[in-house]
């Protein structure tokens, strides 16, 4: 019992302090300047994110894809051309090419999903920045990149005693000139003014006339200029690669949310806060990046709702008139079907094989997941970007009870979902004080929190190596057995949340999605209404967790990661969000299309990232909302409806 | 119609994608399962897969192994541990493979290496380079052939050692092949050189590093020589810094893998000079049976093979060594001949230890020059894995005994 | 007693006095509108009256209770009942759903999770639809409902907790003539049965004059007639205030 007691913290948490050293006032004033230089290139990326959020509400996950492009075709025109001229022309080149590229993305996919659920452009952009990976691999092939220094700020100069790269003086120059080049355009242009008054009220700007379509497109293009741009001033300073993408996009992500989303001042305070904090307290606690920007935005949140500089968003989304479809809890013949359904699955051992057995559990996992996270976002309009947190957590309880407690499988699958509704509680206190985009990033913030635990906690977690041989007991260890077991768990988990939906307690949880202000009126509770939501929808998802770890015998910090997060955000909204089922159908297909894919390509992100792009183009509804659409068409009585 | 033809065009693009392994239909074929992660780390596993191809196509060139063709059904993981579990599950359960092998990041391995002990089926841990995967989480279905961390670190403790610097910081990615390289090398050269002052250490964590702050805090701590464990995109963004900001001046530095062409290449002109490192300076080996590979290697590809074109050919000729050896597909007669078995790799013989399941593969160890505005290895020798390792009675105190 | 009453009310916006020693009392059964220019302070008013906004100064008493530091929810709990100026309903139900779901927070059932909603109290959600008006329409979408027909199901939600005083916000806005003196007839006929104090403001004077037993005159910020209707409608002050927008004089006609 002792050990997870008696073993040293996590070393993210332990005080691995340097040996305490006074250094030179130099010293420092280098340490400042050299963050300076990291807040400014962080800043020309991050403002982009932040214009094209102010005026189209889009989260555009494939900032950092562009960003990327940015890089490699930067990287292509310097190998072109020479000289002072040819360098910068390059560089301004390659981000007006990847402007080019953007615009023509934004016209042909995302003016068509404007109207849908606003993150259906987010899961738009993500299939977008997964096109764009296997595309940078296919064109410019596996190998870094690495251009050219920048012609006359190759060395450095000595800045108080202490040598400092010239390029980066450049950097800090252009941080602050791109900020103002910014306010001049959008207050004293009309065009600026337009797009100041669309990021107030968009429903206004319309009915003024402006053509809204070109006002988005405008402000997407030069959105992507200013990644594109960022991506490519980084060739001085790095490789071009495959990874620069990912490696940014959450770090502009949280820049944003912290210095308050649309605001581009603030974006600049918050990337200088994040870089100074870097830059210092690396001097203090050497293992500190890994997640001190998580953490600086955990806190900006919990004291400011809104980021630094932001202001209260407007209302969510006025519920979109007639067509939300209705739910309804399963009729007879629907419960008929259901039960049939489960039959069928039930016999499913007699007819396939272990591997095909295997997929059929780890794809049934996935559907309590998605259906947990569904439960959140399509009843409490809570949408969550660190879902995976509570999945991971419920991983990691299943296997700490079994390797550190020596606990058997069927007690690992009650501590399991424990230590993920702890977590859901202690985190969901905090993130129900939020809303909208907020709300979403500290629930990321604390999922990373989470995540860097797991990674850097060796002693307990095993850091990135995980934790090994969590296999089944020997009665469940028999593929089919397991199968069994998982779908009885899964079947009884999602009875529950469907149970709870269409309760007293699930209407609630509606009534505040759809109207905060009415449900405050009857007597609603919100906070505690949400957070018991959040801590139901954590102990689902952890539940899940567990199962998971069981399935793979191993459990790493990947549970608990980003990617995980995403891959259930793509299930929900994929599946449909303003349905019952929405999360069940969609982690059904995108799971086992997933599967299916990984192991039959060889440029399966190429192939995922089109086919989400394709389904997000034909169902805008999902594909749950498609087709209760299109019975509701045949049979059109009181609109749709939905179970 | 719009509807229709978008699904069909997807579905065609989709099906072009596929397909390129699928199962063949030849009945004498013994099958083995590849699993790596080519889509998240493709600038090893490019030159990897190349290499264990070129492998595939010589032993099948020569009769394959015991009149039975070889057949490779490879897979990718995507770089999660997860995932990589998944497609061992398809290839054991479903493709009927005799044996697994490949994968690159340590998680993985483990992963792979924990379901082949519960699944009893033989894999061959290609890259993965933390030292659990044959000590502390070994078991009897895995074995490893790159030279683990620890022999990495051995090696260059031992030039290490021989420099006159006193005060060390260290540079590494946070994670645990950081954080185990850092602490074996420590360790190791503490040992050797009891005077050392470790005075600094900086933990960016991988794919992220902020370069310009660490280099910086690590000049602060005014080290004699560094350790820098960072590797690929975060290793370029480290030396652009450090070269500008004068870090690596007058001071001496020791670089895992930093050698290995994967890492070295990007760094063009760059190249600091004088890193004591390991890695495989290709156009410099004087080992015979590299001579025959590189040829080979070029004639096929018309590029010249990297770390991982070693290591993937190796794998590949591993298995069918241990393959021929057992005379048998079952799993039980394949690890027992795989114990102690001797291959021919481009390295020169080497052997999978029977006490742990290392192979004795080496490393080269030499020096960081500029040359023609890219980077080479000079003053290289060729380290012996085998005498890295700890003794068949240390091991036994590693490995658990079951 | 007063069912409401407020006493010498204030509130300041960061050095700006919105609303400046406002007092008046409503009983039960009473009709009494807030009316005032734009900017006169009448949502200010309402606004702390209801909860939404904390008063810098003053006391507000209803049924008898101080209402400080109160949230709009414990003062809804109280027996308020509130309609808003832009329909606040619940989109994604029916209507009868609607009136469940107020009927539900109002027995204190939204924590029940182990049984269907819908078999909740649907007697009386069905008899409240029939108060308003709309029980034909029980089974509808609350999406595809009409402006008037949503303002009459606000008004059934507004009555589930069996309310003793209604704040109505611009109760009339956006509605056709004739749609609001039938809301406003069905508004008074219910307070009356039910003897509901109703607080109500309104910028159509048609409305006001026609419904409104008491009228209150907010301009900036303070109270400057109180009365009857005619009493009222001849105040020289208001009628000052009133000058420009010419509503008064076609009242008067």
């Amino acid at each position: 019992m002792a050990p997870l007691f008696s073993r040293s913290w996590p070393l993210a948490l332990r005080v691995s302090v340097q040996h305490a050293r006074v250094f030179p006032l130099n010293f420092y004033f280098d340490q400042f300047v050299t963050g300076l230089a990291s807040a400014c290139s962080l800043f020309l990326v991050a403002s982009g994110l932040s214009i094209i959020f102010g005026v189209t509400r889009i989260v555009n996950f494939a900032h950092g894809a562009f960003y990327m492009l940015g890089a490699y075709i930067g990287f292509t025109l310097t190998e072109q051309f020479s000289g002072a001229f040819g360098f910068w022309g390059a560089i301004l080149l390659a981000a007006i090419v990847v402007a080019a590229i953007g615009t023509l993305i934004e016209i042909i996919l995302l003016r068509r999903i404007y109207d849908a659920p606003e993150l259906f452009q987010l899961l738009a952009t993500f299939g977008v920045t997964l096109i764009v990976e296997d595309l940078a691999l296919l064109i410019w092939g596996p190998n870094e990149l690495l251009g050219p220094r920048a012609p006359g700020l190759k060395g450095a100069i000595d800045l108080f005693g202490l040598p400092f790269p010239t390029y980066d003086l450049l950097l800090i120059a252009l941080g602050p000139l791109v900020l103002g080049l910014l306010w001049l355009l959008f207050r004293r242009t009309t065009w600026g003014v337009l797009v100041r008054a669309a990021t107030q009220d968009r429903e206004m700007v319309a009915a003024l006339g402006v053509n809204q379509k070109w006002l988005f497109t405008s402000v997407f293009a030069l959105g992507v200029f200013l990644a594109a741009l960022g991506g490519a001033l980084e060739l001085p300073r790095q490789s071009a690669n495959h990874t620069m993408d990912l490696q940014v996009i959450t770090e502009v992500l949280v820049v944003v949310v912290i210095g308050g989303l649309g605001n581009v001042l603030g974006t600049f305070l918050a990337a200088i806060i994040v870089s100074e904090l870097n830059a210092f307290g690396i001097l203090v606690f050497p293992k500190i990046s890994i997640v001190l920007v998580f953490l600086v935005m955990a806190l900006v949140l919990i004291v400011r709702p809104w980021g630094l500089l932001g202001r209260a968003e407007a209302a969510a989304r006025a519920a979109g008139g007639a067509a939300i479809l209705r739910w309804r809890p399963l009729a007879a013949r629907g419960r008929l079907a259901v039960v049939l359904a489960l039959a069928v699955l039930a016999l499913a051992p007699l007819a396939v094989g272990d591997y095909y057995l295997t997929v059929a559990t780890e794809v049934l996992i996935f559907v309590l997941f998605a259906a947990s996270l569904h439960f959140l976002i399509g009843a409490g309009g809570l949408v969550s970007f660190g879902h995976a947190a509570y999945f991971g957590l419920g991983s990691y309880g299943a296997a700490l009870a079994l390797k550190q407690f020596g606990l058997g499988m069927e007690a690992a699958l009650i501590a399991g979902p424990l230590l993920g509704l702890a977590g859901a509680i202690l985190f969901g206190w905090f993130c129900v004080r939020l809303s909208g985009v907020y709300f979403a990033m500290l629930t990321l913030a604390f999922a990373q929190i989470a995540w860097s635990v797991a990674y850097q906690w060796s002693d307990v977690t095993g850091g990135d190596n995980g934790l090994l041989g969590i296999w089944p007991s020997a009665w469940a260890a028999a593929p089919a057995h397991f199968y069994w077991l998982t779908l009885a768990l899964v079947a009884a988990g999602i009875a529950a949340l469907r149970m709870i939906l269409f309760s007293p307690f699930g209407y609630s949880l509606r009534a505040l999605r759809d109207s905060e202000l009415r449900a405050e009126a009857i007597g609603l509770e919100r906070r505690r209404i949400q957070w018991i939501s959040f801590a139901i929808a954590g102990g689902f998802a952890a539940l899940a967790g567990a199962l998971y770890a069981f399935l793979k015998g191993s459990v790493f910090p990947d549970n608990l990661g980003i990617p995980l997060s995403i891959d259930g955000l793509v299930m929900v909204l994929l599946g449909g969000v303003d349905t019952v089922s929405g999360g069940i159908v969609g982690a059904a297909l995108y799971r086992s299309l997933s599967i299916w894919i990984i192991s039959h390509t060889d440029y399966s992100k190429l192939a995922l990232g089109l086919l989400i792009v394709v389904l997000v183009v034909l169902f805008p509804k999902g594909v749950v909302g498609a087709f209760e659409s299109w019975r509701a068409r045949r049979a059109p009585r009181t609109g749709g409806e939905s179970s | 119609m719009k509807t229709s033809s978008a699904i069909f065009s997807a579905l065609v693009v989709i099906a072009g994608l596929a397909g390129s392994s699928a199962p063949g239909v030849a009945q004498e074929t013994i099958k083995i399962g590849e699993i790596n992660s080519y889509s998240a780390l493709p600038s090893f596993t490019e030159p990897y897969r190349k290499g264990w191809q070129l492998a595939l196509d010589e032993i099948n060139a020569k009769g394959g192994v015991d009149g039975k063709k070889l057949e490779v059904i490879s897979k990718d993981d995507g770089g999660k541990p997860a995932d990589a579990v998944t497609q061992a599950n398809e290839l054991v359960s479903n493709d009927g493979v005799v044996m697994l092998a490949g994968t690159f990041f340590s998680n993985i391995g483990l992963a792979v290496s924990d379901f082949a002990k519960q699944k009893k089926i033989p894999f061959l841990a290609a890259e993965p380079l933390t030292d659990a995967i044959t000590w502390s989480k070994g078991n009897r279905y895995t074995f490893r052939l790159r030279p683990a961390n620890y022999e990495q670190a051995a090696m260059l403790a031992e030039q290490a050692a021989k420099l006159p610097a006193k005060k060390w910081a260290t540079i590494a990615p946070n994670y645990e092949y950081g954080q185990s390289a850092v602490a074996v090398f420590k360790k190791l050269l503490s040992e050797k050189r009891p005077d050392i002052q470790w005075v600094g250490e900086q933990w960016p964590p991988q794919g992220k590093i902020d370069a310009g702050a660490v280099a910086e805090a690590i000049a602060k701590t005014e080290p004699e020589a560094i350790l820098v464990v960072t590797f690929g995109p975060d290793l370029v963004k480290l030396v652009r810094e450090g070269n500008t900001r004068g870090l690596f001046k007058d001071r001496s530095v020791v670089g895992f893998l930093t050698g290995e062409p994967e890492y070295l290449d990007p760094l063009k002109d760059e190249t600091p000079e004088g890193w004591i490192v390991t890695g495989y300076p290709w156009n410099a080996v004087t080992i015979p049976d590299h001579a025959a590979f590189l040829k080979a290697y070029q004639d096929k590809y018309n590029d010249y093979p990297r770390l991982g074109s070693v290591v993937g050919y190796s794998t590949l000729k591993a298995a069918a060594a241990i393959l021929a050896k057992a005379k048998s597909t079952d799993s039980e007669k394949l690890v027992d001949a795989a114990e102690g078995i001797a291959v021919d790799t481009p390295f020169g013989p080497i052997t999978f230890r029977k006490s742990d399941h290392q192979s004795t593969l080496g490393a080269f160890v030499g020096k960081t020059a500029l040359k023609d505005g890219k980077g080479v290895m000079v003053d290289v020798t060729y380290n012996d894995g085998g005498k890295y390792l700890p003794s068949d009675e240390d091991v036994k105190a590693l490995r658990p005994q079951n | 007693m007063s069912i409401l009453a407020v006493e010498n009310l204030g509130k300041i916006y960061s050095g700006f006095e919105a609303v400046k020693g406002v007092s008046f009392a409503l009983e039960a059964g009473e009709m009494l509108a807030l009316i005032g220019p734009n900017g006169a302070g009448k949502s200010t008013c309402f606004n702390l009256i209801n909860g939404q906004l904390a008063p810098t100064s003053g006391r507000i008493h209803i049924f008898g209770r101080s209402t400080h530091g109160m949230a709009p929810r414990d003062i809804g709990r109280l027996g308020v009942g509130r309609t808003f100026q832009i329909t606040a309903t619940f989109a994604s139900m029916t209507v009868v759903e609607n009136v469940q779901m107020a009927l539900l927070a109002h027995h204190r059932r939204q924590w029940q999770w182990n049984r269907w909603a819908a078999h909740y109290y649907e007697e009386e959600a069905a008899r409240l639809l029939a108060l308003v008006g709309m029980a034909d329409q029980a089974e509808r979408s609350c999406g595809e409902l009409a402006y008037g027909d949503l303002k009459r199901l606000e008004l059934a939600i507004a009555l589930a907790n069996e309310p003793k005083l209604l704040l109505m916000d611009e109760p009339a806005a956006g509605m056709a003539p004739r749609e609001r003196n039938a809301l406003m007839s069905l508004t008074a006929r219910i307070a009356q049965e039910r003897t509901i104090g109703v607080l109500f403001t309104e910028h159509d004077m048609d409305v006001v004059f026609e419904h409104a037993q008491r009228i209150l005159v907010l301009n900036r910020g303070v109270l400057i007639a109180e009365g009857a209707p005619a009493a009222v409608r001849a105040n020289p002050e208001v009628q000052a205030v009133y000058l420009g927008a010419g509503a008064l004089y076609e009242a008067k006609q």
